[in-house]
């Protein structure tokens, strides 16, 4: 299956060579310098392309279709005002805020997996979407908040249970089994809350939370773009600049450390930016589901390469969100449905092929 | 980068004799000589004074001081539960001990910069994980962590110490396989390799030898001698057979309920006597045929009932 390509043992020094892949060194002087793997930044590159057109597919797609080119250049400023209110306006805050969306469930997503040691690791199934849900349920049902109010108590709520979460899971650190164990735990006791509102609320509210549940970017403007992107805007470098302690964890919390990993205070530190990360996604979209639990298995089996994967996740995010939001308004002809539902579908798919093949190689 | 990198096969020339001043235990363990290239040559670099060591509540040793003699193959044994990786994780400061203090080149150990002390002190656990699909030069070059920065990620002397670590461990070849397809002795070469590259003149291993057939227990044995004699490493490894620590160490120290009972050479400390005492096992000591170091050859199963019968303790 591997085809172990041979590599003579006369190659240049800044070259390693995997068995299937490359790495390539970049050195400059000052001492600056940098290995990057060949694949990924090849996957990175070519998952970036594809958010790009999915993204000016999906700002040309709606009642009113406008050609890729036109989108292309209305969004340069060449538009006419009809196409400029369209597209600046409406739809590209929306597929903003998808991208944003997604690249924020995916870097979480890739995070939490990390930190657990778990693929199963990640804020859907930890109840952070739940949590959040209550925190917009609260405020839908019990305090009838509008549209902003709503976004603070999903974010509240998000907070709230990755407080909890990491609170419950600490015993002389923060451990995968534990994490995932205590997640599901609070995810079970938060679900239930939120049925008990729901059946407190009346049809209206009931109708409201319903479709906020579900996840989606329907009538997303401006407002929800700006602190999502200034959130990404401090937490992305900050993560980056801590992954590659997060990349040695991974060979245990004893080999870290000997490496000189200051192992839970990158954790904390990372487990923080990632509840911050996937809170104010789902304040933002809704709870989208699954996107944080696919992106990062799909990048890493794209890029192949050992490690949390976490710029191929993010990027992967991105491009998933956008287009199952495009899906979600073409593939099902005139009727619209909601992101989180085609999400959910291809996530739930997706877990299942993941669960049968793990089992198959013998894991689980 | 680290000026406190020792090594390079040039510092060999004294071996192993130069090791240790021997102490037997009783009282204060009188300074031993320091290494050749040390200045503070009366002070050995790593040591731990009058630790408590506890997990939770259950103490595992009290009032516990050990030195490590620079430039030794120093090896910790012990029956089982007597602290002995407990003693490696407080020196390896993975325990913080409740009271005392492990001394590291004269600091206390959890007050220096993590990174510093990771140019200076290895530490090959048992708990380690091959991440899934990682190949065994990438492996390697992780235990260049501590030498490098988030602009410095990899350097061209990177490169020439992950190349040097395969080389010494005789995994060059391998260097493009994935580690989970490796036999158990080739693995843990892997391991060893990846802490040599850390490139740190003091290298902790704790049970290096578990879980591995004769032939890989020697041959990793093997290579820890000479990481020793020949780099002038100094190395400190639990091992659980008492024969092959007296085969390869040149400072023993022996614990028993968390005290250390008896330290010195080999010849000083297994004697039918102590063995005995640190273990509860009769037996006779003799001369290892192939090496003239201390060789523990349990009592029949009919004396030691005998024994036992008659003096009912």
């Amino acid at each position: 299956m591997r085809t172990a390509v041979k590599n003579s043992r006369a190659t240049k020094a800044n070259r390693t060579s995997g068995a299937n892949r490359a790495a390539r060194a970049l050195r400059m002087p000052g001492g600056f310098s940098l290995r990057l793997d060949v694949r990924a930044v090849t996957v990175v590159v070519l998952l970036l392309a594809a958010a790009l057109a999915a993204s000016v597919v999906l700002i040309g797609t709606g009642d009113f279709p406008i050609p890729p080119g036109d989108v292309l250049k209305t969004l340069v400023g060449n538009g006419t005002p009809g196409q400029d209110f369209i597209v600046n306006e409406l739809r590209l805050p929306r597929v903003l805020v998808g991208l944003l969306v997604g690249a924020s469930l995916g870097l979480g997503g890739a995070l939490f997996q990390s930190i657990s040691r778990n693929p199963l690791g990640s804020p859907d199934v930890l109840g952070l979407g739940q949590g959040a849900t209550a925190g917009a349920l609260v405020v839908i049902v019990l305090l009838s908040g509008d549209a902003t109010e709503v976004t603070l108590g999903a974010l509240v709520g998000g907070l709230l249970t990755g407080l909890a979460i990491y609170l419950l899971s600490w015993k002389q650190g923060v451990h995968g089994y534990r994490l995932v164990l205590v997640g599901i735990g609070v995810s079970a006791v938060v679900t239930a809350v939120n049925g008990y509102l729901l059946t407190k609320s009346d049809i209206v509210d009931a109708a409201r939370a319903v479709v906020w549940m579900t996840g989606s970017l329907d009538g997303r403007d401006w407002e929800q773009v700006w602190p999502l992107l200034a959130l990404c805007a401090v937490l992305v470098p900050l993560v980056l600049a801590n992954a590659r302690g997060l990349r040695m964890t991974e060979m245990g919390d004893d080999v870290a450390n000997a490496l000189g990993v200051r192992v839970e205070r990158v954790r904390l530190l990372l487990m923080v930016a990632a509840v911050l990360l996937t809170a104010t996604a789902t304040a933002a979209a809704g709870p989208v589901s699954f996107v944080a639990l696919t992106a990062p298995q799909l990048a890493r089996r794209l890029t192949r390469s050992p490690g949390p994967n976490l710029v191929p996740s993010l990027c992967m995010g991105a491009t998933l969100l956008v287009t199952a939001d495009w899906a979600s308004q073409r593939a099902f002809g005139a009727e619209q449905l909601p992101v989180g539902v085609v999400t959910g579908v291809l996530g739930g798919v997706y877990l299942l092929w993941l669960l049968v093949t793990e089992r198959r190689a013998g894991r689980i | 980068m680290s000026a406190t990198v020792t090594g390079g096969p040039s510092h060999a020339a004294d071996g192993p004799g130069n090791a240790t001043g021997p102490s037997h235990v009783t009282g204060e363990p009188s300074a031993p000589t320091g290494g050749p290239n040390n200045p503070r040559s009366t002070v050995n670099r790593l040591s731990a004074e009058n630790v408590t060591l506890a997990y939770d509540q259950r103490v595992i040793a009290e009032q516990l001081s050990v030195e490590i003699p620079d430039n030794s193959f120093t090896v910790i044994v012990g029956p089982n539960a007597c602290g002995k990786s407990t003693l490696l994780r407080a020196l390896s400061r993975m325990l913080k001990p409740s009271e005392g203090r492990v001394l590291l080149d004269g600091q206390v150990i959890q007050s220096m910069p993590a990174k510093k002390v990771a140019r200076t002190l290895g530490l090959l656990p048992q708990s380690s994980i091959a991440p899934d699909g990682i190949t065994v030069a990438d492996l390697v070059g992780r235990g260049r962590y501590p030498h490098q920065g988030l602009l410095r990620q990899w350097s061209a002397e990177d490169e020439r110490v992950v190349q040097e670590s395969m080389a010494q461990t005789g995994v060059a070849e391998l260097a493009e396989r994935y580690v989970d397809e490796l036999s158990g002795g080739q693995r843990q070469r892997v391991w060893i390799a990846m802490a040599l590259a850390q490139q740190t003149p003091l290298l902790l291993l704790d049970e290096p030898t578990t879980y591995l057939d004769i032939q890989h227990q020697i041959d990793v044995l093997d290579l820890c001698a000479q990481l020793h004699e020949e780099q002038g490493r100094t190395l400190v490894a639990v091992l659980h057979d008492l024969n092959h620590a007296a085969r390869y160490a040149t400072h023993l120290i022996a614990l028993r309920g968390g005290r250390v009972i008896a330290q010195g050479t080999p010849g000083e400390v297994v004697t039918a006597a102590l063995v005995e005492e640190v273990f509860g096992l009769r037996c006779q000591v003799i001369d290892d045929p192939e090496t003239g170091t201390p060789l523990v050859v349990p009592a029949a199963r009919r004396a030691r009932t005998e024994a036992k019968a008659a003096a009912p303790r």
